[in-house]
């Protein structure tokens, strides 16, 4: 039933699993979708949205005599992480959008997840109740009070079974560590300390201590007119407690070692591609910022997504255009806002394949060691159980060929920003503007 | 599209996004700002170099950098205005943006790396050419608000009506921003 380690880009058929989210075309802005993110074990998919709500799905046990069934995700816990804030010093009001969900991974039965919006970020532990206590001396079975001279005798409270809640609760609160936005949050391997990124600012936190955090990299310069370039992500190493790395708006990437000095203003290593001069427009410095850096699974290679290409790096660098055709496109994109959209990347488990959204609802999947791409569509009209999905074409130019779909046809409001990989198995969480579609290998 | 067209095009753009983005929820994004600066510098540095090319095929030897007379009202002499975008909701945003002043940010009183741009400002051939005052060009960069600026009604006019997003509201919004005076940062961060 497993694939095995989440293989194989164009070896494998992707269907449709499940659809999430209101099927109204008119979307409310609260159900926006800004984050997905798998737990460590994929059995847990967590969103963020606009409105500040988090909602955990978790992976049915499978059915062992169903094996073509491949297990559902359902809605596990709903909760509001963030609430809209006035910075009265300010005069500006905080975004209750969560920017980023992070899970930690897991020491107990409880579950633990760190959500941040654009300036605070909280620790939730999601934990299960299954069970009850009752028979209580002094109190009813509803809470009330009981009269102490009407009981005659003493009896031990016993547990008994309940409906299974599901409790989040807030244990730690992180804030105001971060002037400018808040745009990525990244557990250590340490299990013990976590980053959190601003616009110019790394501040490093302890799971444990809320009040406090020390800046690791700082590169605001002293005069802001001389400001060149800002912090668009960071990630800590999967396994090196003391590296991480974070991109800029440049389109460079820097490594860092905490172990080198305190303050991590040196990079150890810095990544960065020449722009190829016949490339160069208007609109170069805005294409070229990163918009989001992971790490592979194994540590070995990092990946880069900007406005046009995936890039993944190590000592040599793939360059991996995602939507070329729309480089001619850029001064409408510009004036349409596109150009700023950022759009995040993933690996799948065994980091063969690497995943990252589009327009048109459009998603790509990019094999490494086949080099091969194809192009899927999230839309409801895949929508059938199993239905297999279509490789999807675009037409750059000339004479589109039948099922190919033009790129001024592109409705470029239908953007998947969001993507998410199952650690280990080939079941992947697409978010489209306000629903969450999940799609899984095809088993026969 | 002329690539000087183009240019202004962008310019115009990247002002009107940069004061939307006052009235944003959140507050003023730093990286978005800073791209639009980038991008305005990309324009402002490309429109520049085109007109040079153009004046050097002989088109006029009596112009500098910010005027042409071959074409109707172009006075792109911004070092005393602002290429103000068209919409009326411009005009309320730079009046919010003179109320909220500082948002969280060190002002800024020139975008980013445009600071007394000197390569730009060559203060030698603008004299040549150029009926502006000496130390003003010396100083000031073209297409950036500068610390003193001063909207003067004629160039405005000049530049909305050459700029290709003229629309109906051209007149009233020309009217609202005689009167206003132009901030003295645009972008601030």
């Amino acid at each position: 039933m497993v694939s095995g380690a989440g293989g194989g880009g164009n070896d494998v058929q992707w269907c449709f699993s499940q659809v999430k989210g209101a099927i109204d075309d008119d979307v409310a802005e609260a159900d926006i979708i800004s984050t997905v993110e798998f737990n460590h074990s994929g059995e847990l998919l967590a969103t963020g949205d606009k409105g500040g709500r988090v909602v955990i799905f978790q992976q049915e046990t499978e059915n062992k005599s169903q094996p073509q069934c491949r297990s559902e995700y359902n809605v596990y816990s709903t909760f509001q992480s963030h609430e809209p804030e006035f910075d009265y010093l300010k005069s500006l009001e905080i975004e209750e959008k969560i920017n980023k969900i992070r899970w930690l991974p897991q020491k107990n039965a409880a579950q633990f997840l760190l959500s941040t919006n654009d300036k605070t970020i909280k620790l939730w532990k999601i934990s299960e109740r299954d069970k009850r206590p009752e028979g209580y001396n002094l109190k009813e079975e509803d809470g009330r009070y009981r009269d102490a001279t009407t009981i005659t005798t003493l009896r031990v409270p016993v547990f008994r079974p309940m409906d299974l809640m599901v409790e989040a609760s807030p244990r730690r609160v992180f804030a105001n560590a971060h002037t400018y936005h808040i745009n990525s949050i990244s557990v250590n391997s340490d299990n013990e300390t976590y980053l959190s990124a601003d616009d110019l600012r790394i501040n490093l936190w302890h799971l444990e201590i809320t009040d406090r955090s020390f800046n690791i990299v700082d590169i605001k310069p002293a005069n802001m007119e001389e400001l060149t370039e800002v912090i668009t992500a960071a990630e800590f190493h999967p396994h090196q407690c003391n590296t991480f790395v974070y991109s800029s708006s440049k389109g460079t990437i820097r490594l860092c070692d905490m172990r080198a000095s305190a303050l991590c203003d040196k990079h150890s290593k810095l990544f960065e591609e020449p722009e190829d001069p016949s490339n160069r427009s208007f609109f170069s410095e805005i294409i070229s910022s990163i918009s989001d850096v992971k790490f592979s699974h194994n540590g070995r290679y990092m990946m880069t997504r900007d406005y046009l290409s995936v890039k993944i790096w190590d000592l040599n660098m793939e360059n991996r255009p995602v939507h070329e055709y729309l480089r001619s496109k850029l001064c409408s994109l510009y004036e349409n806002d596109c150009i700023f959209d950022k759009f995040e990347c993933c690996w799948n488990g065994n980091d063969s394949v690497v995943m990252t959204g589009s327009y048109n609802n459009f998603f790509r999947m990019l094999d490494r060691t086949q080099r091969r791409d194809v192009t899927l569509e999230a839309s409801r009209e895949s929508c059938k159980p199993r239905q297999v999905l279509k490789p999807r074409r675009v037409c750059a130019g000339g004479k589109r060929k039948k099922d190919e779909i033009s790129v001024d046809s592109l409705d470029f409001n239908k953007k998947i920003l969001h993507t998410a990989w199952h650690p280990q198995e080939n079941i992947i969480a697409v978010a489209t503007t306000n629903n969450l579609y999940i799609f899984q290998e095809k088993v026969n | 599209m002329d690539v000087t067209t183009e240019a202004k095009q962008i310019m115009v753009q990247a002002l009107s996004k940069m004061y939307s983005s006052r009235t944003q929820r959140g507050g003023l994004r730093l990286h978005r700002s800073l791209l639009l600066t980038l991008v305005m510098k990309s324009a402002r540095d490309i429109y520049h170099s085109a007109r040079l090319t153009s004046e050097k095929t002989g088109q006029s030897d009596t112009h500098g950098v910010t005027e042409s007379t071959s074409q109707a009202e172009e006075p792109m002499d911004t070092t005393s205005s602002t290429t103000t975008p068209l919409r009326a909701t411009a005009t309320q945003a730079i009046e919010d943006g003179q109320r909220s002043g500082l948002e969280g940010h060190s002002h800024l009183h020139e975008p980013a790396g445009l600071t007394v741009d000197k390569e730009n400002c060559n203060p030698a051939r603008m004299d040549r050419h150029s009926r502006k005052r000496r130390s003003k060009t010396a100083t000031e960069p073209d297409f950036l608000p500068c610390k003193k600026a001063k909207l003067e009604f004629a160039e405005v006019r000049g530049i909305l009506q050459a700029s290709q997003n003229n629309s109906a509201n051209c007149g009233r919004a020309l009217d609202s921003l005689s009167l206003v005076p132009m901030p003295r940062t645009i972008v601030t961060f």
